[in-house]
């Protein structure tokens, strides 16, 4: 028996008048998996999100959800999948539990059958103490999770997670990603977009990193990040220090190309392993090149993007402020 | 086999469902809403239209404080100018007051759905397996309850004032369910204008520009033999005159006129032409 793909999407294009938000994107993924797609804001993520969860009209392009066409069978697909936002989607005038009813009831589900889903599914994301208070007094965490509640009230096989845990304080983080992984322990498959290449790292088994619309790598998060290094030794060297000296070290011991920053005396050199960082260093002393500090940070999404596209995340197309968190997230 | 396992890490009394199957989940889908499906939709949109009610009393204001007022003032203001005296001017009144307020109320309507839409919940319901019509139709099916108010209210407070309907129990009864499937049947200009407007302000300005004319240039408040002849001539194909000419003869005398048949004909012709329009309108938003 063959499956069928979960996603099977070819050529996806959307434009925003000159914008082309989606420019040709393929994506394929298997049931069962955790996708994640990566790439900075306005990368083009969130757009084909929606052109998949049937939001968004598909300009060119194809797309299936488990053998299903979207742009012929918006009203199958809907059955098909469920889609929590950046942004809270219930209702805020009504309470956890009522939230739950009224999206299982439009739904079709019995009456009797809601009433069970939602106590199974509040007692599972931890909201069965708020069940009847109004949403207006929970916490973001809180309406997150109960987002991510009202699109299993159905179980539906195909869970799309528009950046999960943006915003998200670290701990309620973790408990989200918990969430997700019983996901796919339950048997859906869930494709994430982020910003946060830790993020993807953590749950995702494979990767498209995203940029101006289009696709421009792929692979298991070890790929990834292998194509920069998998973690960053920032030197800054004395003032007096030689750093064409320090250049040629670096290349001797880890055999790769390390980043200067001209002038300042800073340099990044990207490390196959974390031991190596401790190569450089005694590499340094026995040549009598002195340090000012030293740090080792795990590569950034910048630094995957400047591997992968030759330009780093903060001059793509429409990007923003936010680079300045991401960058922040991921170290 | 995914089916016995229990975590040990799941909090206790977590149940562990049988593990989710994208084939049958498939193979249960269907191409769109069926007609039940669709009903038990707008009732659910009705539903939650009638707690947001509750928990928002303010939103009452209309329906409760307009009737009361402007009955109580309308009639000794007018009373004795128009009718010789206010008990007179009451049979004349309060059909009138009764069509206005449910027009007042119709406006909600679109306000509220514009202001509705802008919510994230809305970003929901699109994503939804759900007809179109049902995030429209179902507040206002809720609405009902607010016409039902606005009308009952209006006759309550004509009684206390000391108007005694000549139509009886029955004629009034039959003049407020008028009014109610009036009221709703033209909430859905405003429910349109609610779906093309760019926010609920809009909203309001324009559903005022068209409610004022048509309330005031019509047989509501004033015998149109007072009326000079061109503005006579636009008050007597005015739909709402028809409405309060209906609701006079139902109320007053428990009749039943063809100026009945011509509010139902103007109130039918409104829901083709603006529930088509609406739902296209409401599609283009997504």
């Amino acid at each position: 028996m063959t499956t069928t793909a979960a996603i099977d999407a070819v050529g996806l294009v959307k434009t925003f008048g000159q914008l082309r938000a989606v420019d040709g994107i393929d994506l394929e993924v298997g049931q069962g998996e955790i996708f994640g797609v990566l790439g900075p804001n306005g990368a083009g993520k969130t757009t084909a999100l929606k052109m998949l969860a049937t939001l968004l009209p598909i300009e060119a392009g194809q797309a299936r959800i488990f053998g299903v066409d979207v742009a012929r069978e918006p009203h199958r697909i809907r059955q098909l999948i469920g889609i929590t936002g950046q942004y809270a989607s219930v209702d805020e005038d009504l309470t956890a539990t009522e939230n739950l009813w009224l999206f299982g009831r439009l739904q079709g589900l019995r009456s009797a059958d809601v009433r069970a889903a939602a106590k199974r599914l509040l007692a599972q994301f931890g909201l069965q103490d708020a069940a009847d208070k109004p949403i207006a007094q929970f916490s973001g965490g809180m309406r997150r999770r109960l987002d991510l509640a009202a699109s299993l009230i159905t179980r539906p096989p195909l869970i799309f997670l528009d950046e999960p845990t943006t915003g998200l304080d670290p701990r309620t983080r973790g408990q989200m990603w918990d969430t997700i992984r019983e996901l796919v322990a339950d048997g859906c498959t869930v494709l994430l977009t982020t910003q946060y290449l830790d993020e993807a790292d953590q749950l995702a088994g494979r990767i498209a990193v995203i940029d101006r619309g289009r696709k421009v790598a792929e692979g298991t998060p070890d790929e990834l990040k292998d194509s920069v290094g998998n973690s960053t030794l920032q030197v800054q060297l004395a003032p007096d220090a030689d750093a064409g000296l320090a250049r040629q070290l670096v290349r001797r011991v880890t055999g790769a190309e390390p980043v200067l920053t001209p002038g300042s005396g800073r340099m990044n050199v990207p490390l196959r392993t974390a031991d190596l960082a401790a190569d450089v260093l005694i590499g340094f002393r026995q040549a009598g090149i002195a340090i000012i500090s030293v740090n080792v940070a795990k590569p950034t999404l910048d630094e995957v993007f400047f591997a992968l596209t030759g330009h780093g995340a903060e001059d793509g197309a429409d990007l923003s402020r936010h680079t300045a968190e991401f960058a922040l997230e991921v170290q | 086999m995914s089916t016995v396992t229990v975590s040990p890490a799941a909090p206790a009394g977590r149940v562990r469902l049988p593990a989710i199957d994208p084939a049958a989940a498939v193979a249960r889908t269907r191409p769109r809403s069926s007609l039940i499906e669709t009903v038990s939709q707008v009732l659910v949109m009705a539903w939650r239209a009638l707690k947001k009610m509750r928990r928002n009393p303010e939103q009452f204001f209309d329906v409760t404080i307009q009737p009361l007022l402007f009955t109580a003032m309308f009639a000794y203001i007018f009373g004795g100018a128009i009718s010789g005296n206010v008990a007179s001017y009451l049979p004349l009144l309060i059909p009138g007051i009764v069509a206005q307020t449910v027009l007042t109320t119709c406006m909600a309507t679109g306000v509220q759905l514009r202001e509705d839409m802008e919510k994230g919940v809305f970003d929901r319901f699109k994503a939804l397996p759900v007809a179109r019509i049902a995030p429209l139709a179902g507040p206002m099916v809720a609405d009902l309850v607010r016409y039902l108010i606005a009308a009952g209210l209006t006759f309550a407070m004509g009684a206390i004032i000391g108007y005694r309907p000549g139509g009886g129990v029955l004629g009034v009864l039959g003049a407020i369910a008028l009014a109610i499937f009036t009221g709703w049947s033209l909430a859905w200009i405003f429910t349109w204008i609610g779906t093309i407007a760019r926010n609920a302000r809009t909203v309001q300005g324009m559903s005022m520009l068209i409610l004022f004319p048509l309330t005031f240039l019509s047989n509501a408040f004033v015998p149109v033999s007072t009326l000079p002849g061109w503005l006579a001539a636009f008050v007597k194909v005015n739909p709402v005159s028809h409405l309060v000419s209906a609701t006079r003869d139902l109320a007053n005398n428990a009749t039943i006129t063809s100026e009945v048949g011509w509010t139902l004909l103007c109130c039918l012709a409104v829901i083709m032409i603006f529930a088509p329009l609406s739902v296209r309108s409401y599609r283009r938003h997504l």
